[in-house]
This record gives structure tokens, sequence and C-alpha cells, in this order.
């Protein structure tokens, strides 16, 4: 017996044709066959997921309030979780058990999940290929010469694998949605501030986001509603009330209006990346939507406003791995001046080496105004655009990313090359705005492709309704990659 | 500004930033590090004249709650994640500060 969604596991555990504990060990031996393959998980965890789930069963009294009642999920590892290793992908976290769960973990036990392991990722989710993590690539389930996309990439390959019905991710960037159309399942980036970042690990502050993966809309609103709304330990979460989402999910999409920006997405992108946007916004038209042509003048910008600002605020987040207090110490050090400089060197991949550098440059004296100030102001503008676009549309439509899954290796050695994967992801994030991604169409290869729909500030009910409709009525989220 | 990251340049920002970099990092790490601060130096063309930045994307402030005493965390798991640390007396422990 096998159940592939959050929704059907909680119907089917609550209705008494399974139990917790049958479907973590459902989740556990899928991992066991599918991971040896991929590489999806850095830690799993058994032992403590059965007495989860045994704890659970017996508990009958808690079933009709447990939302995610024995749902096996996922954590991506830069995403604390007690007692549990936590290394973000990072040999200077190696070894790390944090003492504390992060607010979105503790939420997901409150809903009823079990946690049953933690994730691969790009260190502290910084690529977007999952080639940057210290513990070894995770493969495409598609196409296992492929990249899962990233930083969530080890989430959204276990997802996608169908090894269990839900994992988190982080997005700085685009770190939910890109991988997650990559690998052909849903992924989301809530509104900045809508879930709290109290156990993420910091990359950049102000734009930092957990976000859910699943298989279907549905199960990610689910996910969504289970860890949002406010918390007094991150006073950046929002103190706004998460509706119930899915009471959005009506399947009815007449007269929403849809923009889509035209003028950035043709350069750059795949012919095939278009052809299944297109076929995609005609699907949106047949179900009742209006597409219309929305201006959004300075996206073209927003790569290199997004580098300037994460890379700045990730040099000041980073500067907390020092080799004294948790993880990774070089051996050996004569003087503690000496011990940092060479944990850090050790410790820290090439990748957040060059961040790391580069936001030092741009905050150090002298240059703050010419790069930390101007990208905040280019940001500014960033957000006017959408502010704009959005008094005439309800959603933007675009390619969640401008290629199908590249090969691992491809663009390791250009930095830029594998910046510009997220050009299509960074806008919503600099803007703080709520998008998703839906799978739209396959390849002639096989290789999933994403359509994003991005919402207004808080607005999430709006793009699950519309992307529940597109994958009631299209066929990619039911399709799975060959095991 | 530098068009391009002398060897100078990059040791000084690796002093800010504490990190010893091998000569085989400096070699990789000049030239693209150049490479990606020309890319984002095109941000500079743009008009910014009177435009506000942002810090915060919803441009709100941080809300005030009760100050209440909450427990902290246990100081014998803290320290015992520490590299090093002396978990008998509950301290961590560095190299001396002085060479």
């Amino acid at each position: 017996m096998a159940f592939d969604t959050a929704a059907e596991i909680v119907h089917a555990i609550r209705s008494g044709q399974t139990s917790a504990v049958e479907v973590c060990h459902d989740a556990l031996n899928r991992i066991r066959r599918g991971d040896e393959a991929l590489h999806a998980f850095l830690e799993v965890t058994a032992d403590i997921a059965l007495n989860r789930a045994a704890a659970l069963d017996t508990a009958r009294d808690d079933w009709d309030r447990l939302p995610l009642l024995g749902v096996p999920v996922a954590i991506k590892d830069n995403i604390c979780t007690q007692r549990i290793p936590t290394t973000a992908g990072s040999k200077i976290l190696s070894g790390y058990r944090p003492p504390y769960n992060a607010t979105a973990v503790d939420r997901l036990i409150a809903a009823g999940a079990v946690i049953v392991g933690k994730t691969n990722c790009d260190e502290f989710a910084m690529g977007s290929s999952t080639e940057n993590s210290a513990y070894g690539v995770t493969r495409n389930p598609w196409a296992h010469d492929r990249t899962p996309g990233g930083s969530s990439g080890g989430s959204a390959a276990a997802v996608a694998a169908r090894m269990l019905p839900l994992a988190l991710g982080s997005e700085t960037g685009g770190s939910v949605r890109q991988p997650a159309s990559l690998c052909g399942v849903v992924g989301v980036k809530p509104t900045y501030g809508r879930v709290s970042r109290y156990g993420l690990l910091a990359f950049a502050s102000s734009l930092d986001q957990i976000g859910p993966i699943a298989t279907t809309v549905a199960d990610a609103a689910a996910l969504l509603e289970a860890i949002a709304g406010p918390d007094a330990r991150d006073s950046t979460a929002a103190n706004t009330p998460v509706p119930h989402y899915a009471e959005a999910l009506t399947g009815d999409i007449r007269g929403l209006r849809v923009g889509v920006p035209r003028k950035i997405i043709t350069a750059g992108t795949d012919r095939e990346v278009l052809e299944a946007f297109d076929q995609a916004l005609d699907v949106l038209k047949e179900q009742g939507a209006s597409i219309q042509d929305v201006e959004l003048p300075h996206s073209s910008h927003a790569i290199p406003v997004y580098y300037l600002l994460a890379t700045a605020e990730a040099s000041s987040n980073l500067a907390r791995y020092d080799g004294v207090r948790y993880g990774y110490r070089a051996r050996n050090a004569a003087t503690l001046g000496d011990m940092y400089d060479r944990t850090r060197d050790e410790g820290f991949g090439p990748e957040v080496k060059r961040r790391i550098m580069l936001g030092t440059y741009v905050l150090s004296s002298g240059y703050y105004d010419a790069y930390y100030l101007k990208a905040q102001q280019v940001r500014t503008l960033i957000r006017r655009d959408y502010d704009t676009a959005f008094e005439a549309v309800d959603l933007i439509a675009m390619p969640t990313s401008p290629t199908p899954a590249f090969k691992l290796g491809e663009r390791t050695a250009d930095p830029i090359k594998m910046y510009l994967a997220d050009v299509f992801t960074v806008g919503a994030n600099l803007a703080g705005l709520p998008a998703l991604t839906v799978p739209c169409g396959m390849t002639p290869d096989r290789l999933p492709i994403g359509l994003q729909l991005t919402g207004r500030l808080m607005d999430e009910a709006t793009m699950f309704r519309a992307a529940d409709a597109f994958e009631r009525v299209t066929p990619f989220a039911r399709s799975r990659p060959q095991a | 500004m530098p068009a391009d990251f002398s060897s100078d340049d990059l040791l000084r920002l690796a002093r800010l930033a504490r990190i010893e970099l091998t000569e085989a990092e400096r070699v990789l790490f000049g030239p693209q590090l150049a490479r990606i601060l020309e890319y984002a130096r095109t941000v500079q063309q743009i008009d910014t004249a009177g435009v506000p930045p942002t810090s915060h994307p919803l441009g709100t402030s941080a809300p005030m709650r009760p100050d209440t005493r909450l427990p902290s965390l246990e100081r014998d798991e803290v320290v015992a994640q520490a590299p090093d640390a002396d978990t008998q007396a509950g301290l961590f422990k560095v190299p001396r500060v002085l060479g």
C-alpha cells in the first residue's frame, strides 16, 4: 500500500487504512531504495521518526486537530533540528547538533508531521545546483547526470522521486522554486515575513525565507499553512493572520488577470521552455483567466542587485563561523587570530569564500555607497515595478528557470553562468513577493519545465488557486521519474 | 575602483573577511571576483536620484513584545557543541589571544 500525497496519508491514517508507523516505514524504505543513486539525504533519522510515528498512532484523541498527521517530511540541512546534525552542506558545521528546533520545524511537529531526515543543499544555500555541498552532489531523479537545481536540491529530488510527499527548502534568490522546477514538483517562496526565520541558518537576512516543496499545490499550501504566522523569536515574521488555504483551491479562475513580462523572458530562454510556457498560458486562458503584457523595466538588473545585497549580508552573517562555539576548528593554530583565519579557509568551500570576499568588498569603506546603497535603491525601483504591474493584474507569470536541468559540472567553472539560473526568480525575493512553481511541461528528453506565478504581498492564496486550477487540468504534476 | 583585483587587494579583503587564502585560491579568485564585480557594476548606470533604499521588503518596523523572562538554552548542551570546549567547567576554549 502506498500513499503519495500528504492529503492521502492523513486521510488514510484517520480512516484506519494505515498507521503512521506503516507510512513511516514506507518512506524509510523508499529512501533506502532510492537514495543510493540520488544522494538527496545527508541524514536519515529512522529511529526518531519511528518513535514519533508510534506516539502519533496511540494519540487518537489528537488526530482531528493534526493537519499533517503522520506525514513524513524532510528538512533542508540549513534549518535547525534539535540534536539532529545540521550542517548547511558545510564542513565548517560538521558534527553540529543544534540545541533547538527552528520555529518551522516545531510547527511541523505540532501539526503531526514526522521528520525523517535532513536533505543536501549548496553550502549555506549558496548555489543553484547543489554542487556546492561539502558532502557530495545530489542527482536529478529524471536524469542522473543532471543537477536537481539548488540550493534546495536534496529536498526537491527527494519529493520528485516520491521518497516522501513534503520537504522544507529555503530561498534567498530562487533556491526552492528553481530546484522544484528542475525536478518537476511544486515549490513555494512565501511572502517575506510569512514564515519565521528563527532557526534558519542566516545567509541574507533581508531575503531569506523558508518554503514548501510538494507534489501537489494542495499539499504545498497545507504545509505553508502549518509553518506560517507570527513568531516572537523573529521580529521580521509578519503579524498577519494565515488564511485557510484549502478554501482558496476552488478550481475557478474565471476573471483572473495574469500579467506576462514578455520582454524579459524572450532573451536567453530555451525554446522548449518558452513553448511550454506559452501552452501553459493558453490553459489558463481556456480556464477563464485573461492574459496581458506587463512591464518590469528594472528586472534586467535584478541579478547584479541580488548579488551585491546577498553577498554583503552573507559576509556579515557568516562572520559567526569562527571555530569557537560550534562545528569545525583548524588544528594546531598558535593564536586565536590564526585559528579564525585557518578555520574559515579550511571550513568554507570556494563559492562561500567568493561571496564572503565580494560582500566584504561591497561593504568596505569607500565602496559602500557605490555598491550596497546603490543596490538597495535599485531594489526599490524593482519593487515599484511590481507595484505598478499589480495595479493591472492579479498574478505575474514567467517560466521558473530559463533552461531545464543542466548537466552536473556544466556551470561550476563559471560563477556568473550559474548565477543566471536565478534570472526569473530573484525578482520576487528582492520585492518580498510570494511566488511558486508548478510543473507545466516536459522537454522531448523528459526533463521537467516549471511555470512560475508571482502574487501580491501576503496573497499566497491567489497563486495557490491559479496553480491548483492549472494542475487539475494538466498531467504534469502526476508524471514521475522512472524508478 | 580597481578594474582587476591585484594580489594585494585580495589579501586586504581576505584579512577583513578573516579567511587565510591559499596561493591556489588567490590565483582562482582574483579574476573571478573582478568579473563578478564588473558585472555587478552595471547597476551604477541606473538613475537612482531621490530613490530611498530598501532594506526590508515590507517596509515594516520591528514589532514590540512584552519583556518577559524565558528559559535560556541549556548551557551544558550548548558548550558541548564547541570544539575543544571544557565541558566540566562549562567554558569555550580558544588558543591564546596574543602570538
